[in-house]
C-alpha cells in the first residue's frame, strides 16, 4: 500500500516506539499535524520551539530514551538552535523534525525558509536533508540510532512539504548500514589490564565521573567498583546521582564550584580514574596545574575526549559499564591486598579536608539564604524529586545542597549553560513521569527566559513544581563583577522584575512567595501539596555568592572558600 | 608540522562542508585541499594538507573519524606516500624570453598549454618544491597567473 511522507512520518515514530512529541505547527508541517489525530500519539503544544527541545531534552535524559520533537521551517526551526546545542554539549539523544520550504524553492528564499542543516550542522550528532519520500523511512531510522547509540546527541531531520505529500510503498528498514559510523563499546582487554595493575600501585586514587556513567547506565557498577577498591569517587556536575551522594566515598562535586575535599583530592592524588568525563574547563582550571601527580586513566565511548585537554597514560575506548565490568571482574579475580590498611591513609587526609571546610552557609532570623531553600527541597522531598535547574547561582546550589541518589535525577544543561533550561525540561520530564515530583530549581533571570512554557504545563496537567530563587539579580554574573570588577553590576541588576506570584495566578498556576526564612517550610508544603503546577517565589539574600569559587583560569586548589 | 591526509567520504551534497566545517570551528588550520570521486562513485576522496603538533592532528584525526559521513582516515603520518600538485601558470613570452621559458619548462618536463603571441600557459605537476622551484625561476620572466590544485596524494606499495 503507498502511503504519504506524512503518514511515513508516523508509522516510523511508531516502530522506534515514540509515545509523545513536543512541537509546534506551522505551514511547512501542517501535513503532518493534518496526519497526526489518527495516529495514537501524544503531541503536547508549546509555547516556542525552543521549549520544545528542551521538553524533548527533559524527556531523554530522565527515561534514557529518546526524545522527539516537531516544528515547522524557517523561525521554528531557527528557534530549535538553543536547545539542540545544549542536548549537544550534554549528549542528549534527541530527534528534531523540521519543515522545510518545497524542494523546488530550496534555496530560492520562500518564505519561511532556513538553511537549517547548514545551521545546525556544527552543534548536531548528524542531520539530514530528506529530498525524496524514498530515502524517509531510511533516514528516520538512522537518525534514532544516532541519536542513541555511541556518545548520544541531537540529531535533526529536515523535511520539505512536498516529501510529506509524496506517496511511496512503505517499508521500514531492518537493517542500519553507515559505513562512517561504528563506535566502540568493548573496552579493549590489554588497557583494562594496564589500568588494574595501575589501579594495585595506586595509594591516592581518586574516581572522577562524568555523565557517560549516566548515559551508559552505569551507576551500579560504578559504586561496586569504587568499593571494591575503596577508591573516593567525586563526579561532574554531569555525574551528579552517578554515584549516590551519601556514601562513606563520596567527595562530592569537583570544579570550579566543587568541594574543598573533592579538588583537593584531585590535585594531590596519583592516579585519577576518569571514567566518562572530558576533563572540561569549568573541572580541570589550569591545565599545567591539574592533576600534577596523577598518572590518569582515561574511560570514554568517544576517542575525541581523550587526550583532547590534558594528556591521557592509559586510553580506555568504550562503553563505561562494559569497562567497568571488566575492571571488576579483575578485582574480583585478584582484590587487591591489605585494601583497608593501604587506603587508610589517604581517606583519613580526605576526611581531614572534609572537616576542615564542608559545604556551608549561615542562616539567619529575617533573610532567606537560597542554600536554605535548596536544603528545604531537599529534606520536604524526601530526596526523591527529579531536579531540573536553570542556569547560574541557583543551579551551583542545586549541585550542592540538594543530594542525588540515583542517576536521572538531576537534568541540568552543564555543557552550554543554557539559562531557561529548567523549566521546560522539568515539563519533558513530568511528561515521562506523571506521579513523580518534578522542581525546577531557578533563578529569578533565567525563568523568564523560557516562562510562556508555563501555560503548556497547565494545559497539559503536568504539575511541575519552580522554585526561584529571587535575588533580583542576574546572579552568578553579579557574583562574578562583586568579586573581580570592584562590585560595579553593570547590566545584572534585575529589579524591575515581574510579579511572579501574580504571573502564575495569570498562567492558571498556583503562585506563592516565601519572604521570610520561617515561610520557606510552609511555602514548599503547600506547593508539593498541590496538584497544579507551582510557582515558588523565595526573596532570597541578593547578594549571597556561591563558594567555593574557583576563579576561572586558576589551579583548582585556589578554591576560594568564604 | 604540515601534515597530510587523504579522507573517504560518502560521496553527497554538504558532506565537504561538513569537512570544511570542522576545520573551522575547531580552529584547525587547512592549508589547502582537494576533492574528486573515487573509483567507487558513492565515495568521494579529500585530500588535506594541515598544520598542528601532535595533539592537535591526534584530535584532527579522531574528529574528522567521528563525522558519520567520514568512512576513513588515512593518516601519512604513518605510512610512506607519494604527493603531487598541478600548477597552471601562465608566464608572459615576448620575443626575449620566448625561448628561455621553453627551456625552463622542459627542464621541469611541464608543457605548453596555449600559445598566444605574448603569452604561453604551462602545465607542471610535481610534489611542491618542484613547484614552488619552477614558480621562481618564471617569476623573473614575469607570470601573470597561477592556479594550483593543492596536493593528491597516495600510499605507497610495499617494496618486495
Amino acid at each position: 500500500m503507498k502511503l504519504t511522507g506524512a503518514q511515513i512520518f508516523f508509522e516510523c515514530l511508531k516502530a522506534e516506539k515514540v509515545d509523545v512529541i513536543f512541537g509546534l505547527p506551522g505551514g511547512a508541517v501542517i501535513d503532518i499535524y493534518d496526519e497526526m489525530p489518527k495516529h495514537n500519539i501524544r503531541h503536547i503544544l508549546v509555547r516556542h520551539e525552543q521549549g520544545a527541545t528542551h521538553m524533548a531534552d527533559g524527556y531523554a535524559r530522565a527515561t534514557g530514551r529518546v526524545g522527539v520533537c516537531l516544528v515547522t521551517s524557517g523561525p521554528g526551526a531557527t528557534n530549535t538552535v538553543t536547545g539542540i546545542a545544549t542536548a549537544y554539549m550534554d549528549s542528549i539523544p534527541i530527534v528534531v523534525f523540521t519543515g522545510q520550504v518545497p524542494t523546488a524553492l530550496i534555496g530560492n528564499d520562500a518564505f519561511q525558509e532556513a538553511d537549517i542543516v547548514g545551521i545546525s550542522r556544527p552543534c548536531t550528532k548528524h542531520n539530514f536533508l530528506v529530498t525524496d519520500v524514498r530515502d524517509l523511512a531510511r533516514i528516520i531510522r538512522e537518525a534514532f540510532y544516532l541519536a542513541r547509540s555511541g556518545r548520544p546527541g541531537p540529531v535533526l531531520v529536515d523535511l520539505p512539504k512536498d516529501v510529506q505529500n509524496a506517496k511511496i510503498d512503505f517499508k521500514y528498514p531492518k537493517k542500519i548500514d553507515l559505513k562512517g559510523y561504528k563506535p566502540t563499546y568493548e573496552a579493549h582487554m590489554g588497557q583494562i589490564k594496564r589500568a588494574y595493575t595501575a589501579i594495585g600501585k595506586a595509594k591516592k586514587p581518586v574516581i572522577y565521573a562524568g555523565g557517560g556513567v549516566i548515559a551508559s547506565s552505569a551507576a551500579k557498577e560504578l559504586k561496586q567498583f569504587g568499593e571494591s577498591i575503596k577508591c573516593p569517587v567525586t563526579t561532574t556536575l554531569m555525574g551528579l546521582g552517578g554515584f549516590p551522594a551519601p556514601h562513606e566515598l563520596w567527595l562530592g562535586m569537583l570544579g570550579m564550584h566543587g568541594t574543598f575535599r573533592a579538588n583537593m583530592a584531585v590535585a594531590t592524588t596519583d592516579l585519577l580514574i576518569a571514567i566518562g568525563a572530558r576533563f572540561d574547563d569549568r573541572i580541570t582550571g589550569k591545565l599545567d596545574e591539574f592533576a600534577p601527580t596523577a598518572k590518569i586513566i582515561h574511560i570514554d565511548i568517544d576517542p575525541t575526549s581523550i587526550s583532547k585537554n590534558v594528556k591521557v597514560d592509559i586510553p580506555i575506548v568504550g562503553d563505561c559499564k562494559d569497562a567497568l565490568k571488566k575492571l571488576l571482574r579483575l578485582v574480583k579475580e585478584n582484590p587487591i591486598s591489605n585494601l583497608k590498611k593501604v587506603r587508610k591513609p589517604w581517606l583519613d587526609q580526605i576526611q581531614k579536608w572534609k572537616e576542615t571546610y564542608p559545604l556551608a552557609y549561615e542562616q539567619t532570623d529575617d533573610v532567606i539564604k537560597p542554600q536554605y531553600v535548596v536544603e528545604k527541597l531537599y529534606e520536604l522531598s524526601k530526596g526523591k524529586a527529579i531536579i531540573t535547574t536553570e542556569v547560574g547561582q541557583n543551579q551551583m546550589w542545586a549541585a550542592q545542597y540538594y543530594h542525588f541518589f540515583e542517576p536521572r535525577t538531576l537534568l541540568t544543561s552543564g555543557g552550554l549553560g543554557t539559562m531557561g533550561y529548567g523549566l521546560p525540561a522539568a515539563i519533558g520530564a513530568q511528561a515521562a513521569f506523571p506521579d513523580r515530583l518534578v522542581l525546577d530549581i531557578a533563578g529569578d533571570g533565567s525563568i523568564q527566559m523560557c516562562i510562556q512554557e508555563l501555560t503548556t504545563a497547565v494545559e497539559n496537567n503536568l504539575p511541575v513544581k519552580v522554585a526561584i530563587l529571587n535575588n533580583q539579580y542576574l546572579g552568578m554574573v553579579r557574583q562574578w563583577q562583586q568579586i573581580f570588577y570592584e562590585k560595579q553590576y553593570c547590566a545584572t541588576c534585575l529589579k524591575i522584575a515581574p510579579d511572579f506570584v501574580k504571573l502564575a495566578e495569570a498562567y492558571g498556576a498556583l503562585g506563592l512567595r516565601a519572604t521570610k526564612p520561617n515561610e520557606v517550610e510552609p511555602v514548599i508544603r503547600e506547593a508539593f501539596a498541590s496538584p497544579k503546577p507551582v510557582i515558588m517565589d523565595f526573596a532570597v539574600n541578593p547578594e549571597e555568592c556561591v563558594y567555593p569559587m574557583v576563579p576561572a583560569g586558576a589551579a583548582m586548589t585556589e578554591m576560594l572558600l568564604v | 608540522m604540515r601534515h597530510t591526509l587523504g579522507v573517504l567520504v560518502e560521496n553527497q551534497p554538504g558532506v565537504l562542508s561538513r569537512v570544511a566545517g570542522l576545520f573551522s570551528g575547531r580552529s584547525f588550520n587547512i592549508e589547502c585541499l582537494t576533492v574528486a570521486e573515487t573509483l567507487d562513485p558513492e565515495v568521494s576522496r579529500i585530500t588535506l594538507v594541515t598544520t598542528g603538533d601532535e595533539m592537535i592532528m591526534e584530535q584532527i584525526v579522531k574528529q574528522l573519524n567521528k563525522l558519520v559521513s567520514v568512512i576513513k582516515v588515512i593518516d601519512f603520518r604513518e605510512v610512506k606516500f607519494v604527493d603531487r600538485e598541478m600548477a597552471l601558470i601562465k608566464v608572459k613570452a615576448e620575443a626575449a624570453t620566448r625561448a628561455e621559458v621553453l627551456r625552463i619548462v622542459d627542464i621541469f618536463r611541464g608543457k605548453v598549454v596555449d600559445v598566444s603571441p605574448t603569452f604561453y600557459t604551462i602545465e607542471v605537476t610535481g610534489d611542491e618544491g618542484k613547484i614552488q622551484a619552477i614558480l621562481d625561476l618564471l617569476e623573473q620572466l614575469g607570470i601573470v597567473e597561477v592556479v594550483r590544485t593543492g596536493k593528491v596524494a597516495i600510499a605507497r606499495s610495499k617494496k618486495g
